[in-house]
């Protein structure tokens, strides 16, 4: 069980991770200021949701090691594991070690692109957290509670947003249009499970990530509704782009790095 | 010992130990102490070590770190020599745990308190702002300007009366 959960743990971290730090890039660019403020303020929860994700995942890692040291190697993905942190895992891991979905990594676009994804993603962590509140395992248990109390004001804000702009001006309808041509292809993957995804659910520690499938189109379909929009042609059964869970991103996530892992790439170990 | 009565590592005097960590003050509303949020959930002492226990407010507060760091030297200065904060996250903290005397501070201080509704888990879209009191004229003809603020707890509102901008902790 130990290996799946931290390959569970390191997931549900990096998809926070990734999508902070792409809402980061709207600091001090925001459409206004206090939009700006919004999506920095979400930006910062989803750090902290990394950073306790990532807290936990060291501890089972090192914990797994102390246990193993001596007869097995390194569950794979981890990265170099000796003495594992929370920055070591988020500053330290190479990209094909990343577990996030596609759907974080995409750039930020224009402001109705990242108003969408953040909608998208809002409102599937809304549901994974509301199930994963009852993980067999104390402490996921512990942190979906507490992330869920923001991921409601996330969920709220976006969908007013998406709302906003899809019955807005011709322009915002318009690049309301094209977020969802650009973003559609990635929500598929949300809700296919991982090999690590699939035996955290059989276990009892995750979530079956398949089942959101349907609860979140009917409450996108309602949001989209309100704001008269309307999915792609081939709609839920369009194609989707997958691979990211298991490690194979798209070229986005390697420009991301070049910021988020600069400064210990260039000097490792450095503190403030 | 300040006359808040005598302690040695043997003997701790939990009512002591909280009076101290009253002087502890969060460093993004100076005003409150950690007391007055309710971020202190129990002291325990195992073994010769001094075990905190806390509770973070917001998931990516920063203030968190400082607030560890600040309640391990208040402790050492105090001749305890090992000492542990353990975070715990369940239950969830919220407002409701924030004290009568924090709620009046915070209202001197300019930041209107929390109401003790837990509104934040509505989600219904687009919906009338909670009525918010004016901490510097007390009216309630208010109105959100937005649902975030200048850190992860506060909202921002206008006074219609006054015309003031002001902090709203909002209900967590």
């Amino acid at each position: 069980m130990n290996e799946s959960l931290i390959r569970y743990a390191l997931h549900l971290a990096d998809n926070s991770l990734i999508l902070g730090q792409r809402n980061s890039e709207w600091c001090g660019h925001g459409p206004v200021l206090e939009q700006d403020i919004a999506i920095t303020n979400i930006s910062l929860d989803l750090i902290g949701q990394a950073r306790n994700f990532y807290q936990y995942a060291a501890q089972l890692i090192n914990n797994f090691q102390k246990l193993e040291s001596s007869k097995v190697s390194p569950p794979a993905g981890g990265g170099d594991l000796e003495g594992a942190s929370e920055d070591s895992l988020a500053y330290s891991r190479k990209e094909e070690e990343f577990k996030n979905c596609l759907l974080v990594e995409q750039t930020k676009g224009d402001w109705a692109q990242t108003i969408l994804r953040q909608f998208f993603f809002s409102q599937y962590q809304y549901l994974l957290f509301q199930q994963l509140q009852n993980s067999k395992d104390g402490q996921l248990a512990a942190i979906a509670e507490k992330s869920l109390k923001e991921v409601t004001y996330h969920l709220r804000w976006s969908s007013e947003w998406v709302i906003r702009l899809g019955d807005g001006t011709d322009e915002s309808h318009k690049r309301m249009i094209k977020a969802i041509d650009e973003l559609w292809k990635y929500t598929g993957e949300l809700f296919e499970p991982a090999s690590y995804e699939l035996r955290a659910a059989n276990e009892g520690f995750g979530v079956d990530v398949s089942k959101l499938k349907e609860p979140w189109q009917i409450k996108v379909s309602d949001i989209f509704s309100e704001a008269t929009l309307i999915p792609p042609s081939g709609g839920w059964a369009a194609l989707m782009q997958t691979g990211g869970k298991e490690g194979k991103h798209t070229e986005h996530l390697g420009s991301i790095f070049t910021e988020l892992q600069y400064m210990q790439k260039t000097y490792p170990g450095c503190e403030w | 010992m300040n006359g808040k009565g005598a302690m040695t590592v043997h003997s701790i005097n939990k009512e002591a130990i909280y009076s101290y960590l009253e002087e502890i003050n969060d460093p993004e509303v100076p005003v409150l102490s950690i007391i007055d949020l309710g971020i202190v959930r129990d002291v325990k002492m195992n073994n010769e070590e001094l075990e905190v226990i806390i509770t973070p407010t917001y998931t990516g507060c920063p203030a968190m770190d400082m607030i560890t760091a600040t309640i391990k030297i208040q402790l050492a200065t105090l001749g305890f020599k090992k000492i542990k904060i353990t975070q715990v996250l369940s239950p969830a903290w919220t407002t409701e745990w924030m004290s009568d005397e924090g709620k009046r501070k915070l209202k001197e201080y300019g930041i209107a308190p929390p109401n003790p509704t837990q509104q934040v888990c509505d989600q219904k879209l687009f919906a009338a702002a909670e009525a918010v009191q004016c901490p510097h004229c007390d009216s309630y003809h208010t109105h959100r300007i937005s649902e975030f603020g200048s850190t992860a707890c506060k909202a921002l509102y206008q006074c219609d009366d006054c015309k003031e901008p002001f902090d709203y902790f909002k209900c967590h």
